[in-house]
């Protein structure tokens, strides 16, 4: 098998749910809605074959030999845009373009010192499926980058869609036959009455899935943006599936506009990047388009971390160009005679100093701006996407959708392209941009989790969850931990997933998502109460320190080391602050996550009615949780006897040049090397205390949890009545919907109310005037030319016709003998006027 | 060929087709019975007829019309046979209508 057929398999694995998404919306309408179920399960089994086939023709040409521990790379301190120097010790900002001595790429790379193995690009393929146009520089296409992460978010995507799929058709099988909506009243106090919607569900579900594989696969940025909006549509359609309920509708128009905020950030990053860079590509492509490499058109990564500078963060040339254009005319206007190629001689001595902001006196860094503008564009996206710290009030509104649509946008789909963005553009932030990731992560995740101590809706306890579990994987990757971050995507899919399905399960069971409503369901559904149990020790991290534990563990454990490595180079309140809260949050998400568990299964039921009536699933619903379940446990296991796990393989894709370790120029702070934190050497000095902490955190929160919830010497009433001010304000959300109300929407309504009152007042005035001016000009017209001139002209011609006519009539007297006469008399007469002219 | 006849010549002819034409015309102005109107008719077709049939002939004139005026004169002979049908029919219906042929009463297309 060759690797040349993995765009062919991962290209039909997007097409197929969008061929069912086609067939079902053509002919979903007529079909029998069990078979519409089918189309859609079949084309996403369709796409996880095929991925898993993908992965395995790439195991078989990259195998991932070693899990990644690189010796040397995190004694060296890399300043942004120094070259590699053999020295373990400085961390201050040395531009290398400073150094007139500063060697040649060619000799740069004979003295790359040894163990630098790693700065090789990771393997990945690209290219073009198709050629959408092309507008001076900028070329559209519909093309691939795959590497590993590609594969593996492919493998993740299409697995827990299929389940999904598989569940909805046990869920939804209300829509199947015409149904009853008992949360819409119409006016006259029924209510609402309609057929169902079944075969729409599974069309919205197969558009989501191909948007999403889509935007897994995209090899250019455009690309990315067309498939990012897709699937924001997609959510939107499913948020608002019982569009009929104004909660729904309302929850469908929030997500969608709070993510056009996002996505305006991300518009201005394109623009930045395209204007930069001349190029929206991802990897490299041949730029004559003829098959054979001949030339290369370089892509975005390429620029930003050329392989001449070992892959280290460099202000592309593009941009420094664009950003000191003054100076370049000033050069222009000094020269005799100035030639472009001259001009660019000059341009290319100085390049260096331009970059690194040399001795012209200003200390200008030109170009830097824009990638920093470029990157924090591009991460405005991603907030609104996955629902970080100002824009995250959409995502537990979006519970208002079927459950079954919470499990794929809050795991797979959605929130998961926002992370999946930032790993994949990973080269191109700065240290800058990083913080500001991380500032936000840790905002996001704390917030996020102490909401969700008091949210007593089933799934908006998990939806708070979901965004402080992002918050995580954002904090992870703006602290230098790229592995960590898309670990805990993987991972998070997983487990979130099924505690979203099994929460659905409950709801199916009990119709309600209220927690004070349920209570001791372990024993009506057991399948439901264990698969979840497995999810929520699954997020919370649990573990056998060191031995083994739920995935969770592994992956929530690399992003609290990143930190307390960050923390190690950066002794400050700032640098404490990302591990406290983050470990704080860990000990929340498990007292959270098991409150909801022993307030749903354990206990006496506080509703018997509701009670009485649960039951376990069909096997169609839970048949996925298991599976699920059993991913969400070892999903990050590393098996003795080979190298291939979670782990190894996602280290292939590492974007090259992004392990090691940075010093920013702007902030004083220093990214650690993301190899650091899980180096032997650092065994006692970093893992041993995380891990422990972060076990001991763990633990901590589950035995709160039970203690309150649980077995009962506590009583959360009791709490709640010693904290009021606190409980209120965590049940407020943290009052950000009445900020926003208050700060944005109560504003954007008064201004268009002075608007509105402009358009009455003056604009209104101003066309009614003109209308007016224009009915009597029109008037006066009238009059002037139409009923004087042409209507006399007409009257005239029809007058003078008809007396011609009566005049005419008198020689019609009808006597024979008088017409004879006539005829003689004109006979005779016309012979004596020939006769006379001739 | 007997001498009177060698003196007559094509202007004879002519002066019997004016003659016939006239009494024809003034058959048609004067006469009120629509049969007698159709017999002036006739007259006219027939005085045209006469210097056809002159100027048809080989006899009379060195360069005549030859063959086509004894053509045209059977034309004319037969339209006045057509003719005639057409106008007996209508003198017909015009007796039905009005129980008369005065075709001085016959005034009902009076502009």
């Amino acid at each position: 098998m060759d690797t040349s057929l993995l765009p062919v398999l991962l290209g039909l694995a997007v097409l197929a749910p969008l061929a069912s998404f086609f067939t079902l919306l053509v002919i979903g309408r007529w079909l029998k809605p069990a078979l519409s179920g089918f189309i859609a399960t079949g084309a996403i089994v369709a796409a996880l074959l095929l991925s898993l086939g993908s992965t395995g023709i790439w195991l078989a040409h990259h195998y991932p030999h070693a899990s990644a521990h690189h010796g040397t790379e995190h004694a060296v301190t890399r300043p942004f845009g120094a070259q590699p120097a053999p020295a373990t010790r400085t961390v201050a900002y040395q531009p290398h373009a400073l150094s007139s001595k500063s060697p040649t790429p060619e000799s740069a790379r004979a003295a790359e010192p040894a163990g630098s193995a790693e700065e090789a690009a990771s393997p990945h393929y690209t290219g073009d499926y198709y050629l959408l146009g092309q507008f001076g520089k900028l070329r559209l296409t519909i093309s691939y980058y795959i590497d590993s992460l590609t594969l593996v978010m492919f493998c993740v995507v299409s697995l827990i869609s299929a389940c999904i799929h598989f569940y909805s058709m046990g869920y939804m099988h209300e829509e199947v036959t015409a149904m009853t909506d008992p949360e819409v009243t119409l006016a006259n106090g029924e209510l609402l009455k309609r057929r169902g919607r079944y075969w729409l569900f599974f069309t919205y579900l197969s558009l989501f899935c191909f948007s999403m594989l889509g935007l897994v696969l995209a090899g250019n940025l455009a690309m990315v943006f067309v498939f990012w909006e897709l699937v924001g549509i997609c959510s939107y359609f499913l948020i608002g599936f019982y569009i009929e309920r104004k909660s729904a509708s309302n929850a469908a128009n929030k997500a969608f506009i709070v993510n056009r905020i996002g996505d305006f950030g991300m518009i201005i990053g394109l623009m930045a990047l395209w204007s930069g860079l001349g190029t929206l590509a991802f990897g490299d492509v041949d730029a004559n388009h003829n098959g054979r490499i001949e030339r290369v058109e370089q892509g975005i990564f390429a620029q930003v971390r050329p392989t001449e500078q070992q892959h280290q963060l460099t202000t592309p040339e593009g941009m420094v160009r664009l950003s000191a254009r003054d100076k370049i005319a000033g050069w222009a206007r000094e020269m005799t005679d100035p030639t472009p190629a001259k001009l660019e001689s000059v341009f290319q001595k100085n390049v260096a100093m331009l970059r690194a902001g040399g001795p012209d006196g200003s200390g200008t860094r030109y170009g830097y701006w824009l990638l920093i503008i470029a990157g924090v564009g591009i991460f405005c996206g991603c907030v609104g996407k996955s629902a970080q710290f100002p824009l995250h009030v959409w995502l537990p509104d979006a519970m208002e959708g079927p459950t079954p649509v919470s499990a794929l946008v809050h795991s797979a789909t959605m929130v998961a392209a926002g992370v999946y963005l930032v790993g994949r553009f990973y080269p191109v932030f700065t240290p800058e941009v990083l913080l500001v990731i991380a500032v936000i992560g840790v905002i996001t995740l704390f917030m996020a989790a102490t909401i969700a101590i008091t949210a007593t809706d089933i799934k908006r306890v998990l939806a708070y969850s979901t965004v402080s579990q992002l918050g995580y994987m954002m904090l992870a990757l703006g602290l230098g931990g790229w592995l960590a971050g898309m670990m805990h995507l993987v991972t998070h899919a997983f487990f979130k997933s099924l505690l979203f399905m099994c929460s659905g399960s409950v709801i199916h069971a009990v119709h309600t998502n209220e927690m004070p409503e349920m209570g001791g369901l372990l024993k009506k559904m057991p399948y439901t109460a264990y698969t979840m149990l497995a999810g929520c020790l699954a997020i919370s991290g649990v573990s056998l320190p060191f031995i083994i534990g739920f995935s969770g563990y592994y992956s929530k454990d690399m992003i609290l080391e990143q930190a307390y490595s960050f923390f190690g180079l950066n002794p400050t309140l700032a640098g404490g602050l990302f591990f406290t809260l983050a470990t704080g949050a860990a000990a929340i998400t498990a007292f959270y996550m098991f409150r909801l568990w022993f307030m749903t299964f354990t206990g006496k039921p506080r509703n018997q009615h509701r009670y009485d009536h649960a039951h376990e699933s069909p096997k169609v619903m839970y048949v996925p949780l298991i599976v699920l379940a059993v991913f969400a446990t070892g999903v990050a296991w590393k098996l003795p006897f080979s190298t291939l796990n979670l782990q190894s393989l996602l280290e292939q894709a590492r974007p090259a040049g992004t392990a090691a370790t940075v010093a920013s120029p702007m902030v004083g702070m220093t990214w650690p090397n993301e190899h650091i934190a899980h180096e032997d050497a650092q065994f006692w000095p970093i893992v041993v205390p995380v891990t422990l902490m972060a076990t001991g955190t763990a633990l901590g929160g589950i035995l709160l949890a039970a203690a309150m919830y649980g077995f009962g010497p506590l009583d959360p009433r009791e709490v709640r009545r010693q904290f009021p001010r606190a409980y209120r304000f965590l049940l407020n959300k943290w009052w950000f919907d009445e900020l926003y109300d208050w700060l944005l929407v109560r504003r954007l309504h008064q201004i268009a109310a002075v608007i509105a009152a402009i358009d009455r007042r003056w604009i209104d005035a101003l066309i009614d005037g003109l209308a007016n001016v224009t009915i009597r000009f029109a008037q006066a017209w009238d009059f002037v030319a139409d009923q004087s001139i042409v209507d006399r002209l007409v009257n005239w011609i029809g007058q003078a016709t008809y007396s011609t006519g009566l005049s005419l009539r008198r020689v019609q007297t009808g006597s024979l003998r008088q017409y004879v006469l006539f005829l003689a008399v004109a006979a005779i007469a016309a012979f004596l006027i020939a006769s006379a002219l001739i | 060929m007997i001498p009177v006849l060698a003196q007559i010549t094509v202007s004879h002819y002519m002066i019997v087709g004016a003659v016939l034409f006239v009494t024809g015309i003034l058959c048609m102005a004067t006469k009120r019975n629509a049969l007698g109107v159709l017999m002036g008719i006739e007259l006219v077709l027939n005085g045209a007829n006469v210097n056809f049939v002159a100027f048809g002939s080989d006899y009379l004139r060195a360069q005549s019309l030859g063959l086509d005026g004894q053509l045209i004169a059977l034309f004319v002979i037969v339209l006045a046979a057509g003719e005639a049908a057409v106008a007996l029919a209508i003198a017909l219906n015009f007796y039905n209508n009005h129980t008369t042929i005065d075709v001085d009463k016959a005034e009902d297309l009076k502009g």
